[in-house]
């Protein structure tokens, strides 16, 4: 047990899982002697050698179909995108292989492929560079997408990712990769978390705050100011995995608390919260006090200038208010 | 064999030993006869399985579309012959051929391509999905040039696994100018991959002639940009495909890397089931079948003295025989069960 930051865990899975498991390899651009843009896979290539970390040319498509193929024919590939945005070059492999092999082959076939990536704003990268596409892909079927919240949850997902039958699109918060106020005590070796199966990251009774990635962090902090300043009891929920989505817990969490709040850091529009949010008002509308709410990004790219980002992106400020207003308290 | 002298890029079987300075060894006056005979065999099933999936596109029964091979069949057939049942290949859109030849049961086939469940894909496929992991098929393709990241995979997996299997990634002629063609080939030149490019350059993705959308005279001019060898041949030739295949791939067991062949064929029908081909003569598509593979194949063993009229008449009965069991075999199969609708979406 040791504590490490977001992206140590995460590299501490890749290393545990290529020490058990020969088939694991991995490919991606300048992650080998550079380890990575944000040296998650330092040191990974003196460790395992060229033939299991492998730099590829810039290429997306084909590094995410050879990860297809070799999947499909017998490993389990770790392919890393430099950021999220950057899958849209390969998004034929994506959609229209990795996820459609299984049910177009009849059930014959599997592709345990593990697909990394960074994603998400608030580090002034831009419009290319900053995006949560997480919609995009839990709305394709055959797809599971994991976005860890913490360095524990990261490496525990990552390493049951990896050894996932289906192609697993990966979202790591580069925000939260270095940042050492998120970094957690994480046990050496093999452990897994299930996908499918969110967590309740801080017990309360007033309100179901529902959110994954670094808005889950977002959350508890608006909800310990809240509780302090205002004796307000937030449970916050986090899903863990988008796709398979475990409703259940947030349910559970909404006919305890009569209230519901999503909170996430894509363009509203279309949001995987909305989905969400669908749901629980089919399942759950008789337990509902009050309309739910979604506090999202704004409806435009993420912006460069730092002003204009924060104002994109959910705030702790924008989180609160949401909370007060579900509560009718604003 | 008779030469072939549809347009002028098409090259000649006496051109094959000195082309590009390669030695390409006869290995197909090796083989045993019964192999000889039984590549005949093959392509004329494939003929008759695409004549009849034509009938069901006439008679409605095929839902959607389906894209025949008719023309073509010597590309499937002396590739294919040329490795081994444990090489794996990946296929595109007009993939039957190559499904035949690997070995898949014509029987299952044809139920998928009437959406029934005891199909290959139970179904969920039809023609464009079908799919073979049985046979080391990697499956057709609905996307032009989809398979060619998926080969790029599976010829990793025999490197990273150390064994000397090598991969046949089927093209067309219009999948050489999208994106994961460049990316593809550059990939496994530089990880010299064992992967054999066979492109079935049919003239024309889907009414576009290849000589409008590309601005080069071969196609496998293009091995020049990624470092490796490559060669265009006739690919109505049977035994020019077998002996080009069956070098490429032990160059490519020996860990040479990658290679370019392009297959020059030609499509008898139109591009699916709606085309009324405004784009081509009716003078081009006769031409064309002057040089019939199946035709050329057979007089070639007759001269040979492998075969008489009679024993090949024999085999194209019995291919009739075989493909109408296959039909009445398809059409009397279940239809899916609804419940099946979305199960086989993820694996467990």
């Amino acid at each position: 047990m040791s504590e490490l930051t977001y992206l140590e865990a995460i590299r501490d899975g890749i290393r545990e899982v290529m020490k058990e498991d020969e088939n694991v390899f991995m490919l991606g651009e300048d992650i080998g002697i550079h380890g990575g843009s944000f040296s998650l896979s330092s040191g990974l290539l003196a460790e395992f050698g060229p033939e299991r970390i492998r730099d590829t040319p810039i290429s997306e498509a084909v590094i995410i179909g050879a990860a297809v193929g070799s999947a499909l024919t017998g490993m389990r590939p770790i392919a890393e995108i430099m950021f999220s945005d950057f899958i849209g070059c390969g998004m034929d492999q994506v959609l229209n292989q990795a996820a459609k092999v299984r049910y177009m082959f009849g059930g014959k076939g599997s592709v345990p492929m593990v697909l990394r990536a960074p994603t998400g704003g608030g580090s002034g990268f831009g419009p290319h560079h900053s995006q949560s596409l997480e919609a995009i892909f839990a709305a394709i079927p055959g797809l599971k997408v994991v976005m860890p919240s913490c360095a524990y949850d990261a490496k525990g997902l990552f390493i049951s990712s990896v050894y996932d039958n289906n192609p697993v699109i990966f979202l790591e918060h580069k925000y939260l990769y270095k940042n050492k106020k998120y970094a957690q005590e994480v046990p050496a070796g093999i452990y897994t978390i299930p996908l499918g199966k969110g967590e309740i990251k801080r017990a309360g009774k007033d309100i179901s705050i529902v959110a994954s990635s670094y808005m889950v962090q977002k959350s508890l902090e608006a909800a310990e100011i809240l509780y302090k300043e205002k004796q307000i009891d937030c449970e916050v929920v986090d899903i863990r995995t988008i796709r398979p989505l475990d409703i259940d817990i947030i349910l559970e969490s909404v006919k305890k608390t009569g209230k519901l709040m999503c909170v996430e850091e894509a363009c509203s529009f279309g949001s995987f919260m909305g989905e969400v949010i669908t749901q629980v008002t089919e399942k759950a509308f008789d337990f509902m006090d009050a309309p739910p709410l979604r506090i999202a990004g704004k409806d435009c790219p993420v912006p460069y200038s730092a002003i204009l980002e924060q104002e994109m992106l959910p705030s702790i400020d924008k989180i609160k208010d949401g909370i007060l207003k579900v509560l009718g308290k604003s | 064999m008779k030469e072939c002298k549809v347009r002028e890029c098409v090259l000649i079987k006496e051109k094959l030993t000195d082309l590009s300075g390669y030695k390409i060894a006869d290995r197909y006056s090796g083989l045993a006869k019964e192999v000889k005979i039984e590549m005949l065999k093959k392509m004329y099933q494939i003929r008759y399985f695409e004549n009849e999936a034509e009938q069901f596109i006439l008679k409605g029964m095929i839902y959607g579309t389906c894209h025949l091979y008719i023309g073509e069949e010597a590309n499937a057939v002396g590739a294919i012959n040329a490795i081994r049942k444990d090489d794996w290949i990946a296929s595109h859109h007009r993939g039957h051929g190559h499904c035949i030849t690997k070995g898949s049961d014509i029987n299952i086939m044809m139920a998928e391509l009437i959406g029934k469940g005891n199909g290959y894909c139970k179904g969920k496929g039809g023609s464009m999905h079908i799919a073979d992991m049985d046979t080391n098929n990697l499956g057709a393709n609905g996307i032009v040039g989809g398979g060619m990241g998926v080969a790029v995979g599976a010829a990793l997996t025999n490197k990273l696994k150390k064994k000397d299997g090598v991969v046949i990634c089927f093209i067309g002629d219009a999948s050489t100018n999208t994106g994961i063609f460049h990316e593809s080939l550059n990939l496994a030149s530089v990880w010299k991959l064992p992967l054999i490019y066979y492109c079935e350059n049919n003239q024309y993705g889907m009414s576009t002639a290849i000589k409008n959308s590309t601005n080069i005279k071969n196609l496998s001019e293009r091995k020049a940009s990624y470092g490796i060898e490559g060669v265009t041949i006739d690919g109505n030739n049977v035994v020019d495909v077998y002996n080009v295949v069956s070098y490429f791939a032990q160059e490519c067991r020996a860990g040479k890397g990658p290679v370019l062949i392009e297959g020059l064929t030609y499509r008898h029908r139109g591009h699916s089931r709606h085309d009324q081909q405004f784009y081509r003569t009716k003078d081009e598509v006769e031409q064309w079948k002057e040089h019939d593979p199946i035709k050329r194949y057979q007089e070639f063993l007759i001269e040979s003295g492998l075969l008489t009229a009679d024993e090949a008449q024999k085999i194209e009965n019995e291919a009739i025989a075989d493909i109408k069991a296959a039909a009445v075999f398809a059409e009397n199969s279940p239809y899916p069960d609804l419940k099946e609708v979305d199960t086989d979406v993820y694996a467990d």
